[in-house]
């Protein structure tokens, strides 16, 4: 069984007092850091400490502490979610931290997710993507019975493996020109797997792709930091499938 | 206060259709024209406001999360239930209705039950033409899993992530109503108080959790869809976001509360590893489908789980319920895992854990099978333990994780208020005293896509509206009793964060109101609770910046209401003197230490109604009829 053992840390965290103030890194020492605990327990503790101190606490979204909500987003070290691969913020434990460690912790880092405070960001844009297209146009109660549409095991499988996106941003964040295109095409990959996404496919890539680019996000150069920083693993190859399908809806 | 469930006369398979055809509708020209306010995006939330945007009405939709796609639904793992007999296994609308009705112990309306069996089978329609990838067979058909305590294999799923799919289904629909201009996105901003004009519910007053701005919204009918209590424990298997504050605000308007006490134990989650923990992970169920649940045989044996042999390990589950082994439903499972750990028999560090084992399933289906089937509940697993559920069993523990009690509704979901409709785990109404695996988002997606449609229609139709402005006193005396909390919780200056005082009063909570309770634990609850409120009130410490983002004041104001809610939890727990489902009193069990009903005396519903601060809640009762199911002892041996 894993043991339990205590850190001393090191933390500069970014403290910035809202969307247009100036920001800045400041110093925390935190000692007899259990092994066990999770990343945001740890600045838990930091923030019963600050506050006990008569200071503002660091504010930094969260919600489900499962990996699956997608609300959690530090960049830790510099790497969006921290080191450990296919890991979001909140399931990323202590135990993979030394003695003595230096964290640096900052929010996303793009021009189309404003920082609200401190490690909060602004991540609408996402949603005003998927509005754009990112779902198939059926009315409630006239769906036909759902074993009407044979769907080959492995054609689920991989529409699944693209669903599986929680919409964290980690790929905007890790991407050095702040492309969303890693979201994007895990959405159109999905339903181009999918019989039910065929009626609206051209539709559904121009519109969200356009919308992408309005919301000023960068264009995508391969660099795949978005893949190796996806908590969900959501391969780079997805994109490949988005371009197919662009190119298929623009020239046709 | 007097209640009406409405269920509609006839035959219990013919109420609904009937009930469908004798309600008003509203003319699609005219929808526009009302105004419907939507409180929280999760399966009940996003459906509905899909839903009614879809049919022309004005939508108005609020979530505290940065978006609708994070409300806590989407960490639902194991799968929903259909009645859809896919599997050819004699499953049926009537087989669903009565395994719900049976495994709530019998304190459901069996018509609100029935409703939800037969919208059951739409639902999976309806979310396969979303695109939701549920998972195939080979030959392209869905696949079906038998789930925590039933004998069918009704359970559809998409891998440990059913949740997510289906939530993710209901928020692209969302999100093309606000394409269309029909639904209104309003994130970030949290429910403080109902607004009630003329009787009727009219709107909402919402603190904007970005700037601290308080905002009115005013509409026609409210929506509320925000979810359970659970976090009143503190640690649960909830969001950290979660909190009962809009539904706790409505009971003080006059909404009442149903079944308070009724909260879920889930079976499966991974134990508490110190004071600092936040919250507790939930590992799905369906892992005790291949999981078998055992502790070694003797007292405080520390020994490694691959140095106990065979002949000293007890399966208790297996052993005390033959036929339903290692699937009893999710409170037997609970209080048996209590049971042999307070014997001194517990696992780990703690003693407060009791191993899942899959080394049988990985010898005779091969660990790629068993990796294909929950890869990533394993993988959860050793991310947060540090340990190889592959190589060596699983340690867990029940913990909260679900609330059936919530606010009272009728058979056309609204409340005691005119006007404010509850939907999902946020009203009381289909699961009575404990809820069946599967059959949470099954619940959720029921109400927000089939049925709140029609009984919305009708309340529409059937009433008249009076023109109000958001400036009107009804809207600006509720923002000034917002504000007037907030300042005054920002005044207090004290010496203890909110993060302690929720810590205490889930201790008392799960100590004494948790998943066994009895008379002289309540009593001690109902002495300590107020006076941690009177204490929270003198004494917490809050970061003073109410103009901006500021979670330990959204935390404040929430763990406040909770103060209240615990108590009338444990009041309700108190007066209901026998043990159902996942209400266990300890005085009131058979001799094999089962449930035991009396069904003589609380075959009812309990609807408490708010009497004003510092007064005693007045206790309303619905009798439960049963017309169609026979009463008995729940037997899972």
């Amino acid at each position: 069984m894993d043991t339990n053992s205590k850190l001393t840390l090191n933390l500069k965290v970014w403290r910035q007092k809202n969307g247009s103030a100036k920001g800045k890194l400041a110093d925390y020492k935190l000692t007899d850091v259990s092994t066990h605990m999770s990343f945001l327990e740890m600045l838990d503790v930091l923030n019963e400490q600050l506050i006990k101190q008569g200071e503002d606490p660091v504010e930094f979204d969260n919600d489900c502490r499962e990996g699956i909500c997608g609300m959690c987003s530090l960049v830790i070290n510099g790497v969006a979610h921290g080191q450990e691969s296919s890991t979001a913020t909140c399931q990323l434990h202590m135990r993979k931290f030394n003695d003595g460690d230096t964290i640096t912790i900052e929010p996303w880092r793009s021009k189309a997710f404003p920082v609200i405070k401190d490690l909060v960001v602004d991540r609408t844009a996402f949603d005003q993507i998927i509005s754009a297209g990112g779902y198939t146009s059926c009315r409630v109660g006239s769906a036909a019975d759902a074993n009407s549409l044979l769907i080959p095991k492995d054609m689920a499988e991989k529409a699944m493996d693209a669903a599986a996106c929680i919409g964290c941003g980690a790929c905007v964040a890790a991407c050095p020109n702040g492309s969303a295109s890693l979201f994007v095409a895990a959405k159109i990959a999905q339903f181009s797997y999918l019989p039910q996404g065929k009626a609206e496919r051209k539709k559904r890539v121009l519109n969200m792709v356009g919308k992408m680019d309005d919301l000023g996000f960068g264009d995508c150069s391969n660099h795949g930091e978005c893949e190796a920083a996806c908590p969900k693993e959501i391969s780079i190859t997805h994109i490949a499938i988005m371009r197919k399908e662009y190119v298929k809806a623009a020239f046709s | 206060m007097k209640l009406d469930s409405k269920i509609p006369d006839g035959p219990l398979a013919e109420k609904w259709d009937k009930h469908k055809f004798d309600m008003k509708l509203v003319n699609p020209a005219n929808r526009r024209k009302y105004t419907i306010l939507v409180v929280g995006t999760g399966l009940a939330g996003g459906s509905a406001a899909a839903t009614l945007g879809e049919l022309g009405y004005n939508v108005k939709s609020f979530c505290i999360q940065d978006s609708p796609r994070r409300a806590h639904s989407i960490a639902a793992q194991g799968g929903i239930n259909a009645a859809k007999n896919y599997s050819n296994d004699g499953d049926s609308v009537w087989r669903l209705f009565y395994d719900t009705i049976k495994g709530g112990d019998y304190r459901a309306r069996e018509a609100n039950v029935h409703r939800l069996a037969e919208l059951s089978v739409n639902i999976i329609d309806q979310c396969v033409a979303q695109g939701v990838p549920f998972a195939r067979e080979y030959g392209g058909q869905l696949d079906n899993r038998s789930f925590g305590g039933a004998q069918v294999s009704r359970t559809f799923y998409a891998r440990g992530q059913t949740g997510q799919q289906l939530l993710l289904g209901a928020y692209g629909s969302m999100m093309r109503q606000v394409d269309e201009g029909r639904v209104m996105m309003y994130a970030r901003r949290e429910m403080l108080d109902l607004v009630v004009v003329d009787g009727k519910a009219r709107g909402i007053i919402v603190r904007n959790l970005i700037n601290g701005k308080i905002e009115s919204y005013s509409g026609d009918a409210v929506l509320l869809c925000t979810g359970g209590y659970g976090n009143v424990f503190y640690l649960s298997t909830n969001a950290k976001n979660s909190n009962a504050t809009a539904a706790w605000r409505c009971y003080k308007k006059g909404a009442a509360f149903g079944n308070p006490c009724y909260t879920q134990i889930h079976p499966t989650c991974i134990p508490q590893s110190g004071d600092y923990q936040g919250k507790l992970t939930l590992m799905s169920e369906s892992l005790r489908n291949d999981g078998r649940v055992w502790v070694p045989k003797n007292k405080g044996d520390k020994r490694a789980p691959d140095q106990i042999p065979e002949v000293e390990r007890d399966y208790y589950l297996e052993r005390k319920y033959p036929s339903f082994g290692n699937l009893v439903p999710r409170d037997v499972a609970s209080r048996n895992a209590k049971a042999v750990c307070d014997e001194g028999r517990g696992v780990g560090e703690t003693g407060l854990a009791v191993y899942l084992d899959f080394s049988d399933s990985i010898q005779r289906l091969g660990e790629a099978d068993i990796k294909e089937k929950y890869g990533n509940l394993f993988d959860m697993y050793e991310r947060i333990t540090g340990d190889n559920p592959y190589q060596t069993p699983m340690r867990i523990y029940p913990a909260v994780h679900y609330t059936m009690g919530g606010l009272w509704v009728d058979y056309n979901l609204m409340s005691t208020i005119p006007g404010l409709f509850v939907l999902g785990e946020a009203n009381f109404s289909d699961h009575g005293a404990n809820r069946l695996g599967a059959s949470a988002l099954m619940q959720g997606l029921a109400d927000g896509y089939f049925v709140i449609p029609y009984t919305l229609a009708d309340y529409l139709a059937t009433n008249t509206f009076s023109k109000i402005t958001e400036d009107q006193k009804e809207f600006t005396a509720a923002t000034q009793e917002a504000k007037s909390q907030i300042t005054k919780l920002l005044s207090i200056n004290g010496k203890k964060t909110v993060t302690e005082f929720h810590r205490e009063l889930g201790k008392i909570m799960w100590d004494h109101v948790g998943m066994a309770r009895n008379e002289k634990g309540l009593k001690y609850a109902l002495k300590e609770i107020p006076k941690l409120r009177d204490e929270f009130w003198q004494n917490v410490m809050i970061p003073r910046d109410g103009d901006s983002l500021n979670k330990n004041l959204e935390f404040a104001g929430r763990v406040a209401d909770f103060l209240e809610l615990g108590e009338l939890m444990a009041r309700d727990a108190l007066l209901r003197n026998e043990s159902c489902g996942g209400h266990f009193r300890e005085e009131f069990q058979t001799p094999e230490g089962e449930a035991k009903r009396d069904d003589k005396k609380f075959t009812y519903v309990a609807a408490w109604e708010y009497a004003g601060k510092d007064k005693k809640p007045i206790l309303n009762k619905e009798p439960l009829k049963f017309e169609n199911v026979h009463l008995s002892q729940r037997s899972y041996k």
